[in-house]
């Protein structure tokens, strides 16, 4: 008895030693990495969130002066007894911008999905020329931002554009629309553009999820005589969803920090103006940097607070449809 | 009560023909098995009757009835796939009883007892609730079957239901479904295999296939002692049939070959005098070669390999031809490499094929 247990708690000692060299050497590995997200991602993320509670400005940053949470809230008793009350929180123009980049995320993300969903079905089943069909569709995804919003504000360009022409010409509009600065139509403008660049991502990313999927089951569910709509529902869409989930999270994290789509489509647009926009033009433009870096720190929180709801939520199972 | 007839039954992928005009009668309870080596077209045959793939020519009847363009749930049938093709995301119970709840017709209570039915003949009840992924490889396949015995159909149809499963299991399953056989008389039973001793033991009659044709029809022992032609002589047995290339010597009543680089042979087969002096290729199992004199030989030769397998002994022997004869001999016959050895067999059990590999019928 006293043998075997010296043997056990031997082999015991030895496997723990193997597992911390293991531990170690992973650590190894990802120190490379901890130290530039902390250079490039951590160190400026703690600097917006302390000059959130000071009262720097853009000019003299190094003056910057601890206020606590005035940029976020702060109340004033005038003489005459009246309440002041200010700071980003009472700001109607921030909580403009919250619904808008809220607004926004819903929209496309949804129809992103929808239609994203569409093409990989087209893309999963057998054709001629597929393999072709799958990289051009990839075109959207890798122009620049910058350029295809450019291209899509030539487009719909009130004078000059070929959309107003086309639609025109169709008689679908009796007179030119000035579609990114038409408070009407400026959203409608930058949900296009977006929801045409993004669905391909989208569709790679479900197509994946649809290869996981055995083809055999599909041979089944056609003996047992399953209607091919019905097929989709119960087997196809319960199979992709561990996939869709996280290609729907990846989309809303973007849709939910967009910038430069807007800033160079729709600048100045209050219908379009996003949290991350606002949070720019209080920075640089207004010189009111702790109020800009305060949006900043907000945005950062209510981005943080939505994705952990939907991972509770739908059960994300980022570990892969096992 | 539904018989198969396939009457020139083609398939072919663009310009690659996959099946070149299949006649077969299947009769009604049945049970057939496909066999051949990869890529004869077994299981393409299979799923044409399935109605997974197209016919591109030749008809196709179950029960009387053509059914090329019939949808495969419209057919009567049911299928067990090799690799279960279960739905991951639906419980045992769900996923026997997902064809009839959205197919509508049955009422709840009959699909409800269909599936405790069936669950019951598996042996399957207390895994019900249980998702595919907590099962082991032959419970699924259980499952498999289950499903399809669910759809209450007129054929079965199985493509290599046990090849992903282990040895001792894949015995298991093969009594378990001659079980299911019996006990659900008058269902034709169709079954892919590329296994031989599935095929044997399984099957009324097999139907061998090679190259996309038919090369015979027949019940096991017919196909084993009679096989029509080198082909199926060579398929069918393991180790396979010894053949060598002979000379005809003789036809008629005293008929006789000369296999390549041995002796006179006299045979049993039945050759016409006109064969005498054409080629054909002489053959003879493993298993009826037996340990002669030096007088009656048919082979000598030195041993090169011996195999001990516990119940026999497989004996490789040079007898001066281009591959070496195999023997099967009882495991306590004593013979060792290098040793010297004189092989034989009974007249009966020698087979000869023409030039062609077609065999002569033997007397």
């Amino acid at each position: 008895m006293a043998v075997a247990q010296s043997a056990d708690s031997d082999e015991v000692s030895a496997g723990s030693d193997l597992f911390r060299q293991r531990i170690r050497s992973a650590w190894l590995f990802l120190a490379p990495m901890l130290i530039v997200l902390a250079l490039v991602a951590g160190w400026p993320l703690l600097r917006s969130i302390y000059f959130s509670f000071t009262n720097a400005s853009l000019t003299n940053l190094d003056a910057a002066q601890w206020v606590g949470f005035e940029n976020y809230f702060s109340m004033t008793t005038l003489k005459s007894g009246r309440v002041l009350y200010d700071g980003l929180l009472v700001d109607p123009l921030w909580w403009g911008s919250v619904w808008n980049t809220v607004r926004f995320t819903i929209v496309s993300v949804t129809l992103e999905t929808i239609f994203g969903m569409v093409v990989a079905l087209v893309l999963n089943a057998e054709f001629r020329g597929r393999g072709f069909v799958r990289a051009a569709i990839l075109v959207p995804w890798a122009i620049p931002t910058i350029v295809s919003a450019k291209m899509w504000a030539w487009m719909l360009n009130d004078q000059f554009g070929i959309i107003n022409d086309i639609l025109l010409n169709l008689g679908l509009i009796s007179q030119k629309i000035a579609w990114t600065a038409n408070p009407d139509t400026a959203m409608i403008a930058v949900l296009i553009v977006d929801i045409w660049k993004t669905t391909p991502f989208m569709a790679l990313l479900i197509l994946a999820g649809l290869q996981m999927i055995p083809g055999d089951i599909y041979e089944a569910a056609k003996i047992d005589g399953v209607h091919p709509v019905k097929v989709f529902w119960k087997v196809t869409l319960p199979l992709v969803r561990p996939a869709l989930m996280v290609a729907v999270i990846f989309r809303m994290l973007d849709a939910l920090r967009i910038f430069d789509l807007i800033y160079v489509l729709t600048a100045n647009n209050a219908q379009t103006k996003t949290m991350s926009v606002f949070a720019r033009e209080n920075l640089f433009d207004f010189d009111k940097f702790a109020y800009g870096s305060a949006a900043s720190t907000m945005l950062f929180l209510i981005l943080t607070l939505i994705t952990i709801v939907y991972i509770i939520v739908g059960k994300v199972n980022f570990e892969g449809g096992r | 009560m539904a018989g198969l007839l396939l009457r020139g039954v083609k398939k072919s992928y663009g310009t690659v023909k996959v099946l070149h005009g299949i006649d077969l009668d299947i009769k009604s309870g049945e049970f057939i098995v496909f066999v051949g080596p990869s890529g004869c077209g077994k299981s393409t045959l299979l799923r044409l009757i399935a109605g997974l793939e197209d016919i591109t020519g030749g008809t196709l009847q179950i029960d009387g009835q053509v059914v090329n363009q019939l949808a495969p749930s419209k057919r009567g049938i049911a299928m067990v796939f090799q690799s279960y093709a279960l739905y991951p995301h639906m419980t045992v119970y769900d996923n026997m009883a997902f064809g009839l709840k959205l197919a509508k017709g049955t009422p709840q209570s009959d699909i409800d007892r269909r599936v405790r039915e069936a669950a019951d003949i598996l042996q399957i009840t207390p895994y019900l609730d249980r998702l595919p992924k907590q099962l082991s490889g032959g419970q699924r396949q259980r499952v498999a079957i289950g499903r399809a015995i669910v759809r209450d159909p007129k054929v079965f149809l199985f493509d290599e239901p046990l090849s992903n499963l282990d040895a001792a299991l894949r015995v298991a399953t093969r009594i378990e479904i001659n079980k299911l056989h019996e006990r659900m008389a008058g269902v034709t039973m169709i079954y892919v295999t590329h296994d031989q001793v599935e095929a044997m033991t399984l099957a009324d009659r097999i139907v061998v296939l090679n190259a996309g044709r038919v090369e015979q029809v027949g019940a096991p022992m017919e196909l084993y002692n009679f096989p029509a032609n080198l082909f199926v002589a060579r398929f069918l047995g393991s180790p396979s049939m010894n053949t060598i290339p002979c000379a005809i010597v003789a036809g008629g009543a005293e008929a006789s070959v000369q296999p390549d680089g041995c002796a006179k042979i006299s045979v049993s087969a039945v050759i016409p005098t006109t064969a005498a002096g054409k080629r054909g290729t002489f053959g003879v199992r493993p298993e009826d070669l037996i340990l002669a004199d030096g007088q009656d030989a048919i082979f000598t030769g030195t041993i090169d390999i011996v195999e001990q397998l516990g119940e026999v002994t497989l004996i490789y022997v040079d007898v001066g031809t281009a591959e070496p004869i195999v023997a099967k001999v009882d495991s306590d016959v004593e013979v060792a490499k290098g040793q010297k050895i004189a092989l034989t067999a009974e007249k009966r059990h020698l087979h000869v094929f023409d030039e062609n590999g077609v065999a002569y019928p033997r007397g």
